[in-house]
């Protein structure tokens, strides 16, 4: 098996291509060690951070950005978006302060990327 | 009081100018924000993939901002938040800013020196002209941004997006992952603008089709947008007869371009390059008019956050510089952009301001491979600058080592693509 993947892991965007040998994966097309650990998990394990908002009381504005603290799987984002999309948080809100635990079971947590000061 | 430095914009280049500045132990330093907070742009690019090359992980816009902003608190940098500068007046040594808030109303500041980071802003539906009414639902993709990610707002249920510009790309994955059906993603010329980060991460993870070679020929709809009429274009970009194609949706979301916003600028009388449209600037960022200095979005349309903060420790420095007494102003060389490039910054460059090499950013006219970059002076190529592939949509930048400028007499430095056997 044999898949063409652009690689994302910084701006270059090295054209990988993943192929199976037996149990092995082999990785070309990448400029540094991050292609070939990319390549192998697109194949196999794709994953990405999930960056969105919930809604926030109290704060400057009425949303909060908040994303998940690590690559949760492709195919669990939009389950993911469901109960992120339930949580209301009051500020003050710290960066990284945790919003939802344990996402879906995948030990990553959701986390605040701002800080939202309380304004009366 | 008089101030050493005011800065016009609390985004990613004001701030990094600040905290550079200020390290480089410029005193008295003030940064106007027209916003509520600092941060600009960062608040609303809630997405991840900032600060690769400065920090060497992976940011959200919020938290990339958010360690400036510290900085800024960290040392004490004083700044003015919801505060609009209307004009910059130049009195040799002495600058007057004219700005205005709520608070304090009327304003004339008085600084030794005063950095420009007003960023840029979205092209709009009346700078393209595109023929139909005027309904509501059209949105540009930075507008339908903030609305979406900081104050709110679902712009709409089904979208199609003009543009392929990095907005775009984002606000496409953006919509969808709120419950929207993005239909298509058009773009006039036969390859993307946006990164191909953003093409595979926002486009390919959701199925949404790119269509190169496509633009949006009318917006149906009076009140709300109820569709926009698509074709393909030929190479001179003229829309091909028999190609319409009608695409029922509620919001058409433009992700256009970007241009430097530089009123201000233009009405203080500062040079403005009209390949960049921004200020022509010096290799400290500083402008043609002394005691002026420009950095980020202003001068050059950046596609990375990490360019804009790296660029504006050049300004930083170049301001600290310029209290000390210490700035050269005999320009070296002049920065031509040869075949295949469509702009150099800096435009001029003093080699006895660098403290090391200095890094020429550029965008190249069109897709190549197999192809370099040469900087050249007379007949002779002083470096090049090697890539798979050059992006129009990713700045080039060319990094050139001080010693090497040293050896050449002032003149002009050109930088071309060449194909890659005409190395020597």
């Amino acid at each position: 098996m044999k898949k063409d993947i652009t690689c994302i892991s910084c701006p270059l965007g090295c054209q990988l291509v993943v192929e199976k040998k037996n149990d092995d994966y082999i990785v070309t097309g990448n400029s540094c060690k991050n292609g070939i650990k990319y390549g192998i998990e697109e194949m196999t394990n794709p994953r990405r951070v999930l960056p969105t908002t919930i809604v926030i009381r109290g704060g400057l504005h009425p949303r909060l950005p908040v994303a998940t603290s690590d690559a949760i799987p492709k195919g669990k984002i939009f389950d993911a978006m469901a109960i992120i999309n339930q949580v209301v948080v009051d500020a003050p809100i710290q960066l990284g302060d945790v919003v939802v635990k344990d996402l879906l079971g995948t030990g990553i947590d959701v986390v605040a990327t701002k800080s939202m000061p309380k304004v009366s | 009081m008089l101030y050493d430095i005011i800065i016009l914009g609390g985004g990613p280049a004001g701030l990094a100018a600040a905290v550079e500045a200020y390290d480089e132990g410029a005193q008295n330093i003030l940064i106007l924000e027209r916003d509520l907070e600092l941060g600009g742009i960062l608040n609303q690019c809630i997405h991840n993939g900032f600060g690769l090359h400065t920090f060497k992980e992976q940011l959200t816009g919020p938290e990339y901002a958010e360690r400036y902003i510290n900085q800024v608190k960290e040392k004490n940098i004083p700044y003015m938040l919801d505060t609009m500068v209307l004009e910059l007046e130049d009195h040799g040594d002495t600058k007057i800013v004219h700005a205005i808030n709520q608070e304090q109303g009327y304003m004339l500041l008085e600084t030794k020196t005063a950095i420009l980071t007003m960023g840029c802003r979205e092209r709009t539906a009346g700078a393209i002209g595109i023929p139909g009414y005027r309904p509501s639902g059209v949105f540009t993709a930075g507008t339908a941004q903030r609305y979406i990610n900081m104050e709110g707002y679902m712009v709409g249920k089904e979208v199609v997006i003009l543009g392929s510009g990095d907005i775009g790309l984002i606000m496409a994955r953006r919509m969808t992952l709120e419950g929207a059906k993005v239909k298509a993603v058009c773009e006039i010329m036969p390859y993307s603008n946006g990164l191909v980060r953003n093409i595979v991460q926002c486009l390919d993870d959701y199925d949404i089709p790119l269509k190169l070679s496509h633009t949006i020929t009318f917006i149906d709809g009076k009140n709300r947008v109820e569709g926009v009429k698509v074709m393909q274009v030929d190479e001179h970009l003229k829309p091909i007869p028999g190609t319409e194609e009608y695409i029922p949706c509620d919001t058409v979301l433009l992700s256009v371009g970007l241009i430097p916003e530089n009123e201000i600028t233009r009405d203080a009388d500062i040079a403005i390059d009209p390949r960049t449209n921004g200020p022509i600037v010096g290799e400290l960022r500083q402008t043609d008019t002394p005691g002026f200095f420009a950095c980020g979005n202003v001068v050059h349309v950046h596609d990375l956050v990490d360019y804009v903060s790296e660029e504006s420790v050049l300004a930083g420095k170049g301001a600290a510089k310029y209290l000390r007494g210490e700035l050269k102003t005999d320009a070296n060389f002049e920065t031509v952009n040869g075949e295949g490039i469509s702009y150099v910054v800096p435009q001029h460059v003093c080699v006895d301001n660098l403290e090391q090499d200095l890094t020429f950013y550029m965008r190249v006219r069109n897709v190549y491979s197999d192809v370099v970059v040469n900087a050249v002076i007379g007949d002779e190529i002083i470096a090049t600058k090697k890539s798979r592939k050059f992006l129009p949509a990713e700045m080039v930048n060319f990094k050139i080592k001080k010693e090497v400028l040293e050896k050449y007499p002032d003149g002009k430095i050109t930088f071309r693509v060449d194909p890659k056997e005409a190395k020597k």
